[in-house]
């Protein structure tokens, strides 16, 4: 796994954690071009009822060296991840656990009413929970 | 002694080197070499010249005569329950690594040990932070208690010490009852757990329900902490992340800020005294004065040997429970320190000095449950001390006052020659307030008066409330104004009169009763009508979101291209 980014509904980001050895620059670019294609999928769903599907965009686009996967949630929270290409092993269902686990600990910071919405995610626990991910993938 | 008792490694005198450093001259006195070893033999009690107050003497006495009756016994190896408490304190020594006056009992379960275990413990203990390299010795039964409760670390080798910390432990479970555990600060008092149930009472009558989250946002934001932090609280005592509190969620987020308002780290997880099945299991009941007492029986056994045992576990054990600043030792101030927490974490002025004074004797039995006693009248104190705390529930009576005190804004506005007493802006309040009842009552005006008499009190408290309910009725005039004209008249005539009806207040409580539920219901329909025009705002207001959006996502495209 190379990076895990949380973008706001307004794109913005409101989480970003990638392994140390990426180039972190680039990681912010390739999420922030990918946003595009986001919104391309979110508008082309029309005002068709979200349902789990629709939620997982799937693969956004491959790069010579990289995988982009998308996930939206109802409220428009863009999660998205990037992964090496060279790790053939990840499946598409791994994909979407994970993006499942993402959108549960996402929650439970939305539970904090201590968090504002729109703020950093600054919680421990989310923290935890993506670097266990980050762990397991790579 | 002060070296090998630890104290000039950590740089002061803890509890633990206290102890050590007592038996080590006790064993010095008595000719014996000054090594760790010879703390394992019976000693006689250190002879002190100086003059000393009973209660280190009593701690040197009863630390030695039980540290070394103890062990002999219990030298048997159980591999199971060590690694147990090996897991416990481990967690634990994660979570409050800088607790460093309790951090030196954990270590010293090294006590009666060869020295190639203790090297061996304290190479495990090398993680934390807590690394003292040389052995520690002469173990009281505090120490030990807290060490056995806590688990002790570093596993294989130290079987002994294992058996003997659960010996410790199992003896301490028989004479503590069970909520004065002195092993961590993340543990809950019987006095902390009745404070914060009485506090979650009063944001939450009901005991079994939840708080939710704005409210106990509210509240915990009166502790001054930083935000971040307060959400790592959140976050750790809100195991079902379901936004809100129950009681044990609560009592373990309130102990957690008094915790970090002493000074302590967050901990890394939950403590798990401070999982909610744990709270709920320790704590079934708020009988808290029961198991006092029943404590108190328990540590008052016959010989008074294990009498002075257990006022030193238990001084000890407000010591280590009131987080203290490494430099406490004196037990006296235990209380005070625990009392100044709370009442510093807290927003109150509860007076906090009559308890002191009775808490500098600490020692005895007596003024211990004197103080306890004490406790609960600082505690009733709080509690009435609450109303004047806003909390978020609003009481019946003063949202009828503030939605009445709508009305009764608006009146001096509109017929204002037809209500000759309440123009006056210095008694607007008063009058309002006496005006109040009579207003929707439309009853004998005897009733009417007599609940101005009762209301005024209530009234008296949230000022604000009428005031910034001033503001609301502002945007709906004409709905407020119908009723409140209505009433004009006969509230201008009971108003004139409030005094001579206080008399027959005594004699009127049953119509008063009468007019405060048809008040209610007044108050009812009022609100019912505010939140009906409210809703259709929010419907008009969503509306017209609704639109925008939509223009927003057909130019985005555009834009977007």
């Amino acid at each position: 796994m190379a990076q895990i980014a949380v973008i706001a509904k307004e794109n913005y980001p409101l989480y970003i954690r990638s392994t140390p050895m990426e180039n972190e620059l680039k990681f912010h670019y390739m999420v922030h071009t990918s946003l595009d294609v986001v919104d391309e999928k979110i508008s082309a769903m029309g005002k068709a009822l979200v349902d789990q599907r629709e939620l997982y965009l799937g693969l956004l686009y491959p790069t010579e060296d990289y995988k982009v996967y998308g996930y939206v949630t109802n409220s428009k929270v863009k999660f998205v991840m990037v992964v090496d290409s060279s790790n053939t092993a990840l499946r598409d269902n791994e994909i979407r656990s994970m993006f499942r686990k993402l959108h549960n600990s996402y929650t439970d910071v939305m539970c904090n009413p201590f968090y504002n919405p729109g703020d950093r995610i600054q919680s421990r626990a989310f923290d935890n929970m993506v670097t266990s991910m980050m762990i397991q993938v790579c | 002694i002060t070296e090998l008792c630890g104290a000039k490694r950590v740089g002061y005198f803890g509890p633990t080197q206290f102890y050590v450093a007592l038996k080590l001259i006790a064993a010095a006195q008595s000719g014996l070499p000054v090594r760790i070893e010879s703390i394992k033999c019976e000693l006689p009690l250190p002879r002190f010249m100086m003059s000393k107050n009973d209660s280190e003497v009593r701690f040197g006495n009863s630390a030695e005569l039980h540290g070394s009756k103890v062990p002999i016994p219990y030298l048997t190896t159980e591999k199971n329950s060590f690694k147990r408490m090996d897991d416990e304190e481990k967690q634990q020594e994660t979570q409050s690594p800088t607790k460093s006056p309790l951090a030196s009992p954990p270590s010293s379960p090294p006590h009666y040990q060869r020295v190639p275990l203790n090297h061996g413990y304290s190479k495990l203990r090398s993680g934390t932070e807590q690394m003292h390299p040389a052995p520690y010795e002469g173990r009281q039964p505090l120490v030990q208690s807290e060490v056995s409760s806590s688990g002790g670390p570093g596993a294989k080798p130290l079987r002994h010490q294992a058996s003997l910390i659960r010996s410790f432990s199992v003896e301490r479970e028989l004479q503590d009852n069970n909520s004065s555990y002195p092993d961590e600060p993340w543990r809950i008092t019987e006095e902390q757990r009745e404070y914060y149930v009485n506090q979650f009472r009063s944001l939450q009558p009901d005991p079994s329900s939840f708080i939710s989250g704005s409210v106990a946002k509210n509240f915990f934001t009166k502790s001054k902490l930083s935000i971040p932090e307060l959400s790592y609280i959140w976050e750790l005592s809100d195991a079902d992340c379901d936004g809100a509190l129950t009681l044990p969620e609560f009592c373990a987020a309130f102990h957690l800020i008094v915790a970090r308002k002493n000074g302590y780290p967050l901990p890394e997880g939950l403590p798990p005294t401070l999982q909610p099945e744990y709270l709920q299991a320790a704590f079934p009941k708020p009988k808290w004065e029961c198991a006092l007492f029943d404590s108190y029986s328990e540590s008052v056994p016959t010989n008074q040997q294990a009498r002075e045992l257990n006022r030193t576990e238990k001084t000890s054990v407000k010591d280590m429970t009131d987080f203290p600043v490494p430099t406490q030792d004196v037990t006296g101030d235990d209380k005070q320190v625990l009392k100044s927490t709370l009442n510093e974490v807290l927003p109150k002025d509860v007076p906090e000095d009559p308890v002191i004074p009775k808490d500098s004797n600490s020692l005895k039995a007596r003024p211990r449950s004197r103080s306890y006693s004490s406790t609960s009248i600082e505690e009733a104190m709080k509690r009435g001390e609450d109303p004047p705390t806003p909390p978020p529930r609003p009481q019946k009576t003063h949202s009828r006052a503030s939605s009445l005190d709508l009305n009764k804004v608006f009146q001096p506005s509109v017929p204002a020659p037809a209500l000759p007493p309440r123009p006056c802006p210095s008694q607007s309040e008063q009058v309002s307030e006496a005006e109040l009842p009579p207003q929707l009552n439309r009853a004998p005006s005897q009733a009417a008066e007599s609940s101005p008499a009762k209301k005024d009190i209530p009234y008296s408290q949230p000022p604000s409330k009428p005031i910034r309910r001033k503001l609301r009725p502002e945007s709906q005039p004409t709905e407020s104004q119908e009723p409140s004209t209505a009433v004009g008249g006969p509230a201008s005539g009971t108003s004139v009169k409030p005094h001579p009806t206080v008399q027959k207040q005594s004699s009127k409580q049953k119509k008063a009763i009468q007019t405060a539920i048809r008040k209610n219901k007044e108050a009812n329909a009022v609100l019912a009508r505010l939140n009906s025009e409210l809703q259709q705002q929010l419907k008009e207001v969503h509306q017209e979101r609704i639109a925008l959006e939509n223009q927003l996502e057909q130019l985005r495209p555009v834009t977007v291209l």
